[in-house]
């Protein structure tokens, strides 16, 4: 029954994992950005919500409301600006200025909120769990982080496949130049792209807050994870990340159960066998030659 | 004769140290189809790609007697200046439907919209759920001028639309045009087969090492004429 509960527990991490990668994926899978900030930009919508939420007690579920839409903006921004320019330096200097990113807002984080500990308070949820028997336990703010990356990904794959701005981003990403030549504004759409991957993020930060302890330099952690999901998924596709992060968080809650020290590195070492076998990942993106 | 519709005035494209295009001008006027000819590496795609804004070029672009030299790529599409691309660079994860409805982002409003353009090629409206990439060339082309069209052109950009086709979808192609004509749409034509361009054209530019050698109505020049000013050799003086 225990190897039951560690499946299940596995699935409920995987949410929190596809979380993290939606944002990365959809990133990389448009504007072919590579982002190393991406941990530290989760990390710090956590700490938004601790600064703007009135109390630490203050349940972190209403940060919901002002976070993602904060991120939007702030991805747009980044694209128009830092980004956008560093794009057109080659992907080299991409890589650079999200890694500079990451340094500046870890040593932000550090000198603003110092380097303690930190949780989002989410009521009497975090202990809430249905327990259908003895051993298996399913906690409901897992479930719920589950829950909320599905969403995430189905209404960001509804937005991508029927809507006007979606089918502009997915023509973005086939050919930008071509893009320019329809008309498209490849500015403003690759900003909304980035909008869309910034909003993610700053969920994945909230859920990752709710889900446990977070300091300044956390985003180191959550970036390798993000980054697995996304290749063990297949690089470029939404619903892949869903899978790449149930398998990262199968192999971890797996090999707990075959010895609890031993989980995170079992999830690595399935990465790197997923790598090895399928370097296109498990569902890439299918776009015929 | 009424104002152009499109004028260029000493261009001067350079890729690197490569001077692409030297001093080259040009006029379009609503309703005729004007041919760009030349042996490769002439500079007529980056004349194309020049008027669409892909280049920045030196000298200056006048466009319904607007100047739009640094005018982004999808501003001209506003005005009307809509290219068909060289390869014709479809979006390969789009259906065939998606890609003819992109066209419309910037377009203008006018005679061609979705029906109108299913209409021209029988076998399009049964397969516009399919990818693009699932169709053969001279279909993808289709959908790429499609994709054009819906755009409601003033001045239709073609950039050498007959590259890699069989000469039988290359007729049917060039069929459409007079149809693509009934309005006051311009073409600029870029094209290898030079037969081909100079029979629907109504005047032409030959270039060579990005400098024009001919320009005028094909019915004044010889085929000697115009192979002479496509290869840059010298023409024989007449005899007398």
């Amino acid at each position: 029954m225990n190897w039951i509960n560690a499946i299940i527990q596995g699935l409920l991490l995987g949410g929190l994992f596809a979380l993290f990668a939606c944002g990365l994926s959809m990133l990389f899978g448009v504007l072919g950005i590579i982002n190393l900030a991406h941990g530290d930009l989760a990390v710090l919508g956590a700490y938004v919500a601790v600064a703007l939420l009135p109390s630490v007690h203050t349940n972190a579920l209403w940060a919901l409301l002002f976070v993602p839409p904060m991120f939007a903006v702030f991805g747009y921004a980044s694209q128009r600006t830092l980004l956008r320019r560093s794009m057109e330096s080659g992907p080299l200097t991409t890589l650079l200025v999200t890694f500079g990113l990451s340094v500046v807002l870890e040593n932000a984080l550090l000198e603003g909120f110092s380097a303690d500990s930190h949780s989002l308070s989410v009521g009497s949820l975090v202990t809430k769990a249905f327990r259908p028997n003895s051993s298996i336990s399913i906690s409901y703010l897992r479930l719920g982080i589950l829950v909320v990356a599905v969403v995430v990904l189905a209404l960001v794959q509804l937005f991508l496949a029927r809507t006007g701005t979606g089918r502009q981003i997915r023509a973005l990403a086939d050919d930008s130049e071509a893009a320019s030549i329809v008309g498209i504004n490849t500015r403003h759409v690759a900003g909304i792209a980035a909008a869309v991957a910034f909003a993610t993020v700053g969920i994945a930060g909230l859920a990752d807050g709710m889900y446990a302890q977070f300091g300044p330099t956390s985003g180191g952690t959550l970036l390798l994870f993000g980054f697995e999901a996304v290749i063990i998924g297949g690089l470029g596709s939404l619903w892949g990340t869903l899978v790449g992060g149930c398998v990262l968080g199968l192999a971890q809650t797996i090999g707990a159960q075959i010895d609890p020290t031993i989980g995170v590195l079992c999830a690595h070492v399935v990465f790197l066998v997923v790598l090895a076998v399928k370097p296109n990942g498990l569902m890439p993106a299918t776009v015929d030659a | 004769m009424s104002e152009p519709l499109l004028e260029a005035h000493d261009l001067v494209v350079r890729h690197g140290q490569l001077v692409a295009l030297r001093d080259v001008s040009l006029q379009v006027h609503a309703g005729e189809v004007c041919a760009v000819v030349g042996a490769n590496g002439a500079g007529k795609s980056t004349l194309l790609r020049t008027l669409a804004g892909l280049h920045p070029t030196s000298g200056r672009i006048v466009f319904a007697g607007e100047d739009i030299t640094r005018e982004s790529a999808h501003a001209r599409v506003r005005r009307g200046i809509v290219m068909v691309p060289e390869g014709r660079r479809l979006f390969r994860s789009l259906t065939v439907e998606e890609n003819i409805l992109i066209g419309e982002v910037s377009g203008r409003s006018g005679r061609w919209d979705l029906d109108a353009v299913f209409g021209l090629f029988g076998w399009m409206r049964d397969r516009r759920h399919e990818r693009v990439s699932h169709l053969s060339g001279g279909e993808q082309q289709q959908v790429a001028i499609c994709r054009a069209l819906i755009a409601n052109p003033r001045l239709l950009l073609l950039d050498e639309i007959s590259l890699g086709l069989a000469p039988v979808i290359v007729q049917q192609i060039y069929q459409v045009l007079p149809e693509l004509l009934g309005e006051d749409i311009a073409v600029l034509l870029v094209e290898q087969d030079v037969a081909q361009a100079l029979r629907v054209a109504n005047r032409f530019q030959c270039l060579l090492e990005g400098r024009t050698t001919l320009e005028g109505s094909p019915a004044d020049f010889s085929a000697h004429d115009v192979e002479a000013a496509y290869f840059g050799f010298a023409a024989e003086e007449p005899a007398p």
